[in-house]
C-alpha cells in the first residue's frame, strides 16, 4: 500500500488548524508563525502531488479507496486528474499569502487586551487552515457523498471568517460594521446552505437510482460513469435532468452565477481582504470545478440539454458583473463584481464543450485565483492605510506610494487580461473555444473584456492618479511583509502569462477525458469558410 | 387421583397460569423495582441522606438495566431469538431492544442533569437542584418559604424518573393494545408531575404541567377509544390477532362480536384514533400544541429528558403499530402520514423562526424533527425502520446536550432563556457557545454531525420507498430550519455582549459529563456512523 499522499495534503492543514487553535491566548505571534509554517508545508506536499502526477497516465491518479459508511454506499475515495492537481496546487499556493497578508487582521484592537479565553487571532488562522483542508478534500474526492460532506462543511468555518473578522476599515462605527458583517455572513451561509440542501436531495436521488438499477447504491464517480458507459445504468431523461439541476444549482450558487450571485459582493465587501481572497480565489473554485467533474461527468445528456440556458446565464454574468463593477463606489465590491464577470467566463468555457473552452476554463480558475489575490490583497493594504473602502476617498496614491500603486496596476492589468499576463491566455482560450461552437456567445463575451478594461482603468485612475487626496499625503509604501505577499504573486502572473505550458500539459489530458464523458468532440473547422 | 387434584388440573386448563419470562423482562423489572425501592427510601430514609441514596440507586438501576439489554441483545434476542414474552403482551425483538437501550442511555445522561446541584446559588447554605423545595407548597406562600429555609429538595424526582423510564421501556415493546395503553399512562403520569416541579418560575411550571396533563388526558382518551373500536373490529387486543383479521386470514374468535368483526368502519376509525394518540406524544402537527408551553415551563432537565426519551418511546410504539398491526392498511395510513409529516416539517420550521425563547425554539425544532422522522416511518421498508431507529438515537443525544447547555446560562432570575440574553455569549464563554453551536449545527443537519447522518438515512429510506416528494419538502424545511439555528449562532458569536447579560454557571462534573457525552455522540455518529447504522439495521425486524 502506497503512502496516502492526497489524504496527507488535506490532513496537514486540518491538524495544523487544531494545533493553531490550541495555542495559548498570550502567544498570538506563535500561532501566526505556526499557521504560516503549516501552510508552507502543505504547499510542499502539494508540489509533491503535482510532480508525482503523470499527465500521460491514468485519468485519476494517487487514488485512495476505503469503505466509510457501507450502509449508504459511501466510500472514502480520493483521486486527482489534471484539473484537480491544478486546483489543489492553486489552493496550497494561495494560503500562505492569505496567512501572511492577514497577519494583523485578527489582532486585538489597539489598547484592548481581550480576556483569557477569547482567542480571536488563533481562531482566525485556524479557520483559514480548516477551510484549506476542506477545499483540498473537495478537489480530491471522487465519491459524490464525500465531496458533498466537505462542500457543505466548509461553509461553517467560512461563515465564522466572514462574520467574526470583518473589515475594520469599512463603516463609520463598530456597531454598524458588526451589523453589516453579520448580515453578509448570514446571507453567504443561507444562499450556500440552500443550494447545498437542494443538492442533498439530488444526492439522495442519485443513490436511489443507483440502488434501484445496480442492486447496491453507490456514490463512486468512476463506478457510476463506468456503469453508464456500459449501459448497466440508465437514467430516465427526466430523472437525469432533475438530478442535474439539483447539482448545478448548488454549484451555481457557489460559483456564483447570475442570478444567484448576490451574496458575493456582501461577503467580499465586509470580510477582510485575505478572507475575500479565500472566498473568491479558493472556495468558489470548488463550484466551477464541481460543474466540470460532477455535472458533466454524471449527467452528460442533461448537461447538453441545459447548455443553452447555462451559456445564457454565463453571458449575463459576464456583462452584468462588469457593468455593475463600473458603477461601484467601494473598491472591494468592485473587485467582487469583477469576479462575478470572470466566473461567467469560466462557466462559459466549461459549457462550450470544446477542449479549448474547458482547458481555458481550468486555466482561468487558476489564473483568476492568482490575479484576484494580487489585486485584492494590494487593495486590502491600501484600505488598511486610509481606513476607507470608498474609491472617492483616494487620489494620487502613486505619488506617495509608487510601489503600492505599481503592484495595484499590475494586479488590475491581470484582471483585464492584458497579453503577457496569465489571465490573457485563459481568457483567449475560453473565447476561442466558445467561438468554434457558439460564435454569437463569443461575440457577447468579448464585450466583457472591453468593459473589464473600463472598470479596472477607471478604478486605477480615480485612486492612484490625479492630485494627492486628503488623508493620502502621508501614506506609507508597501512594507516588507506586504512585498513578500505581492511580489511572488506578480512573478507568477508574468511567468504563467509567458510560459503556461506546464499548466496546460497537466490540464489538457483531463479535459479530453471530461469531453469524452459528454461525448463531445471539437467541431470540425468550417471548410466552406476557407474557400 | 383425588377430586381436589382433578379440580386443580381442570382449573389450570381453563385459566392457564401466566408464563412469564423474567429473564427477558429484566430491564423493565429492574427499573420498576428500583422505582418502588425509591418510594420506600422517601418514606424511611432520613432527609439528608435521600439525595445520595436516590441518585445512586437510580444510576445503578439504569446502568444495570442497560447491561441487561446488552445481555439480551448479545444472546441473540434482537435477531434470531426474537419473540414474544409474557403471553404475547410484550415483544423482545430488535427494535424493542434497540430503543430500550437508547432510552436507558438517554435516561442515564438525563439523570446526571437531574442530580446537578451546583448551578443554583446555595439556598441557606445548602446545595439545591432545579426542582422545587416542596412541590405541594403554594408558590410564594409561607409553606414554600419554610421549605426553602429548611433546605428541602424534592428527591421524589428520582423514583418519578424511574417510573417514567419503566413505562417508556414497555411502550415500544408493547404487543397488545392494553399493554400499550398502560405503558403510556405509566410514563405519562410521572412526567406530568415532573413538569410541575420547577424551582424557579413555579407558576409557569405548574401551568405547563396542567396543560400537558389536560391535553395528555385527551390523547389518552382518543387512544383508549381507538383500542375499544379495534377490539370491536377484531375481537382481540393482540397485535397479531388484529393484523390477521385485517389480512382476512381469521374471522375473529369472539362469538359475541361476530356482528362487528371485520367491519372496516371500526378499523379505520379505531386505527385513526390510535395513531392520533401516538402522534400527540410524538408532538407532530396538528397534535403539537402542548409542546412549546410544556418545554418552556418544565424544569430544563425534565424538558431535556422528555424531549429525548418520550420521542424515542413514542416513535417506537408508532413504528410497531404501523408495521405490525396495520401493514394491511398501508394504503390508508400513508397519505395521512404524508400530510402529517409535511405539515410538521414546514410548520415546525416556520414557526420556530419567530421564537424568542431558547426552550420554545427547541420545542418547535423538535416538531420539525418529528416530521423528518415521520418521513422515515412512511418509507414502510426495513431500511425505513432502521433509519428511524438511527435518527432517534442521534437526535436524542443532541437534544439532551442542548438542554443541558441551556441549564448553564443563568442570570439572577435563574436560567436566562430569552434569546436576547444570549447575545455575545461566544465572547464571554467561547467553549459553552461552541458546544451549543455544535448541537445547533447537528439539529440543522450539517455534514460531519450526527444530525446529517440521521437526516440522510431517513431521506434515503424515504426516497427508496417512493416518497421523493417528501424528501424535497424535507430539504426545503431543512433550509428554513437552518435559518433559525444559524440565527442563534450569529447571536452568540457576532453580537456584542450585553452589559447586564447572563453569566455561565460553572457546573459540577455531572452536567459536564452529560454535555461531553452529547458532543461525543454527536460527532462520532456524524463521522463514523457505520457501526451504529449496522446495529440499527440488524435491529430492524419486528417479532410478530
Amino acid at each position: 500500500m502506497s503512502f496516502p499522499l492526497l489524504t496527507a495534503v488535506a490532513a496537514l492543514p486540518a491538524i495544523g488548524a487544531v494545533a493553531t487553535a490550541a495555542v495559548p491566548a498570550a502567544r498570538r505571534t506563535a500561532a501566526k508563525w505556526l499557521a504560516l509554517a503549516v501552510s508552507l508545508a502543505t504547499l510542499v506536499l502539494a508540489a509533491v502531488v503535482a510532480f508525482r502526477f503523470d499527465p500521460g497516465g491514468d485519468r485519476y491518479q494517487l487514488t485512495e479507496s476505503h469503505t466509510w459508511i457501507a450502509d449508504f454506499g459511501v466510500r472514502y475515495e480520493l483521486g486527482v486528474d489534471g484539473i484537480g492537481v491544478a486546483l489543489i496546487a492553486l489552493t496550497a499556493l494561495l494560503i500562505p499569502f492569505v496567512v501572511l497578508a492577514g497577519w494583523h487582521d485578527a489582532d486585538p484592537l489597539e489598547g484592548t487586551e481581550p480576556d483569557r479565553r477569547w482567542r480571536p487571532t488563533q481562531g482566525f488562522f485556524a479557520l483559514i487552515l480548516a477551510v484549506e483542508a476542506m477545499v483540498i478534500i473537495s478537489f480530491a474526492a471522487t465519491d459524490v457523498f464525500l465531496f458533498y460532506v466537505f462542500f457543505e462543511a466548509m461553509l461553517i468555518p467560512m461563515y465564522f471568517l466572514i462574520g467574526g473578522f470583518g473589515d475594520r476599515a469599512g463603516a463609520r462605527d463598530e456597531g454598524e460594521a458588526a451589523k453589516q458583517r453579520s448580515y453578509a455572513a448570514v446571507k453567504f451561509l443561507l444562499y450556500n446552505l440552500a443550494g447545498g440542501l437542494v443538492m442533498l436531495a439530488a444526492v439522495i436521488g442519485l443513490y436511489a437510482v443507483t440502488a434501484d438499477q445496480l442492486g447496491e447504491g453507490t456514490f463512486s464517480l468512476q463506478a457510476i460513469v463506468e456503469a453508464r458507459a456500459s449501459g448497466e445504468l440508465t437514467m430516465a431523461q427526466n430523472t437525469e435532468r432533475l438530478l442535474f439541476l439539483g447539482f448545478f444549482l448548488a454549484f451555481a450558487v457557489k460559483a456564483p452565477l447570475w442570478p444567484l450571485h448576490t451574496w458575493l459582493p456582501n461577503a467580499m465587501g465586509e470580510s477582510t481582504a485575505p478572507v475575500a481572497v479565500l472566498i473568491t480565489a479558493v472556495v468558489d473554485k470548488v463550484g466551477t470545478f464541481a460543474m466540470l467533474r460532477f455535472c458533466l461527468g454524471l449527467f452528460p445528456e442533461a448537461s447538453a440539454w441545459a447548455t443553452p440556458v447555462v451559456l445564457a446565464l454565463a453571458l449575463v454574468s459576464i456583462v452584468y458583473g462588469a457593468l455593475l463593477a463600473i458603477g461601484q463606489r467601494d473598491i472591494k465590491r468592485l473587485i467582487a463584481y469583477a469576479s462575478i464577470s470572470h466566473f461567467g467566463f469560466i462557466v462559459l468555457g466549461i459549457f462550450a464543450m470544446t477542449s479549448q473552452g474547458q482547458g481555458g476554463a481550468t486555466l482561468y480558475m487558476v489564473n483568476h485565483g492568482i490575479s484576484t489575490a494580487a489585486l485584492m490583497l494590494v487593495a486590502g493594504f491600501l484600505i488598511s492605510r486610509r481606513g476607507s473602502r470608498l474609491i472617492a476617498d483616494y487620489g494620487g496614491v502613486q505619488k506617495v506610494a509608487p510601489v503600492l500603486a505599481g503592484t495595484f496596476l499590475i494586479g488590475g492589468l491581470a484582471t483585464l487580461s492584458l497579453p503577457g499576463l496569465a489571465p490573457f491566455v485563459s481568457e483567449f482560450l475560453v473565447l476561442v473555444g466558445t467561438f468554434t461552437r457558439y460564435p454569437a456567445a463569443g461575440i457577447v463575451a468579448t464585450f466583457g473584456i472591453v468593459l473589464a478594461a473600463l472598470y479596472v482603468l477607471v478604478l486605477y485612475q480615480r485612486t492612484m492618479t490625479g492630485p494627492v487626496g486628503p488623508g493620502v499625503e502621508r501614506m506609507p509604501d508597501l512594507r516588507k511583509r506586504e512585498l513578500a505577499v505581492v511580489a511572488p504573486l506578480i512573478a507568477l502572473l508574468i511567468l504563467l502569462g509567458v510560459f503556461p505550458k506546464p499548466l496546460t500539459d497537466i490540464v489538457n489530458p483531463a479535459v479530453e477525458h471530461t469531453l469524452s464523458d459528454v461525448q463531445k468532440t471539437d467541431p470540425d473547422p468550417e471548410v466552406e469558410a476557407a474557400k | 387421583m383425588s377430586t381436589t387434584t382433578e379440580l386443580t388440573l381442570r382449573a389450570q386448563e381453563m385459566i392457564p397460569a401466566p408464563d412469564i419470562e423474567y429473564g427477558q423482562l429484566a430491564p423493565v423489572l429492574i427499573v420498576i423495582g428500583a422505582a418502588v425501592v425509591g418510594v420506600l427510601i422517601e418514606a424511611f430514609v432520613p432527609r439528608r441522606a435521600r439525595y445520595t441514596a436516590q441518585a445512586l440507586l437510580a444510576g445503578l438501576a439504569l446502568a444495570s438495566a442497560f447491561a441487561a439489554v446488552v445481555g439480551l441483545a448479545a444472546a441473540g434476542r434482537a435477531t434470531t431469538e426474537a419473540g414474544l414474552v409474557a403471553m404475547g403482551a410484550l415483544a423482545v425483538d430488535g427494535p424493542a431492544l434497540f430503543l430500550q437501550g437508547v432510552i436507558l442511555l438517554v435516561s442515564l445522561v438525563a439523570l446526571l442533569t437531574f442530580a446537578e446541584r451546583r448551578l443554583d446559588p446555595r439556598a441557606h447554605g445548602r446545595h439545591v437542584d432545579s426542582f422545587a423545595a416542596e412541590g405541594a407548597a403554594v408558590p410564594g406562600g409561607e409553606g414554600e418559604k419554610a421549605a426553602v429555609r429548611a433546605g428541602f429538595t424534592t428527591t421524589e424526582v428520582y423514583p418519578l424518573l424511574l417510573f417514567a423510564v419503566g413505562g417508556m421501556l414497555v411502550f415500544p415493546a408493547a404487543n397488545d393494545l392494553l399493554t400499550l395503553f398502560i405503558a403510556l399512562e405509566v410514563f405519562s403520569l410521572p412526567l406530568y408531575v415532573l413538569c410541575a416541579l420547577a424551582r424557579r418560575k413555579r407558576l409557569m411550571s405548574q401551568e405547563a404541567a396542567l396543560k400537558y396533563f389536560l391535553l395528555g388526558a385527551f390523547s389518552s382518551a382518543f387512544l383508549l377509544f381507538g383500542i375499544a373500536l379495534l377490539y370491536g373490529y377484531a375481537g382481540s387486543v393482540k397485535y397479531a390477532d388484529i393484523a390477521s383479521v385485517i389480512a382476512d386470514t381469521n374471522r375473529g374468535t369472539t362469538e359475541a362480536l361476530a356482528g362487528t368483526t371485520g367491519n372496516d368502519v371500526l378499523l379505520l376509525i379505531g386505527g385513526a384514533l390510535l395513531v392520533m394518540g401516538l402522534l400527540f406524544k410524538v408532538g407532530a402537527v396538528p397534535f403539537h400544541m402542548w409542546t412549546p408551553d410544556v418545554y418552556q415551563g418544565a424544569p430544563t432537565p425534565v424538558t431535556g429528558f422528555m424531549a429525548a426519551a418520550t420521542k424515542v418511546a413514542a416513535f417506537g410504539a408508532l413504528l410497531r403499530l404501523l408495521y405490525v398491526v396495520l401493514p394491511g392498511l398501508t394504503w390508508d395510513w400513508r397519505p395521512v402520514m404524508w400530510g402529517v409529516a409535511i405539515v410538521s416539517m414546514l410548520a415546525g420550521a416556520v414557526i420556530a423562526i419567530t421564537q424568542t425563547d431558547v426552550k420554545r425554539l427547541l420545542a418547535y425544532s423538535s416538531i420539525a424533527h418529528a416530521g423528518f422522522i415521520l418521513a422515515g416511518v412512511i418509507a414502510a421498508t426495513p431500511s425505513g425502520i432502521s433509519s428511524v431507529l438511527f435518527y432517534l438515537a442521534a437526535y436524542s443525544f443532541v437534544t439532551l446536550g442542548a438542554f443541558a447547555v441551556v441549564t448553564l446560562v443563568r442570570d439572577a432570575g435563574g436560567e436566562a432563556t430569552h434569546l436576547s440574553k444570549w447575545a455575545g455569549l461566544g465572547r464571554r464563554s467561547p467553549l459553552v457557545a461552541a458546544v451549543f453551536a455544535v448541537f445547533l449545527l447537528a439539529f440543522a443537519g450539517i455534514p460531519l454531525t450526527s444530525g446529517f447522518a440521521g437526516k440522510f438515512a431517513v431521506f434515503k429510506a424515504a426516497a427508496e420507498g417512493g416518497a421523493g416528494a417528501l424528501v424535497v419538502v424535507g430539504v426545503i424545511a431543512s433550509a428554513i430550519a437552518a435559518f433559525f439555528y444559524i440565527r442563534v449562532i450569529v447571536l452568540m458569536f457576532f453580537s456584542e455582549p450585553k452589559v447586564e447579560g447572563p453569566s455561565v454557571a460553572v457546573p459540577s462534573p455531572l452536567t459536564t459529563t452529560a454535555i461531553a457525552v452529547g458532543v461525543a455522540v454527536t460527532l462520532v455518529l456524524g463521522v463514523a456512523p457505520q457501526y451504529f447504522l449496522d446495529l440499527a439495521s440488524q435491529a430492524g425486524v419486528f417479532a410478530r
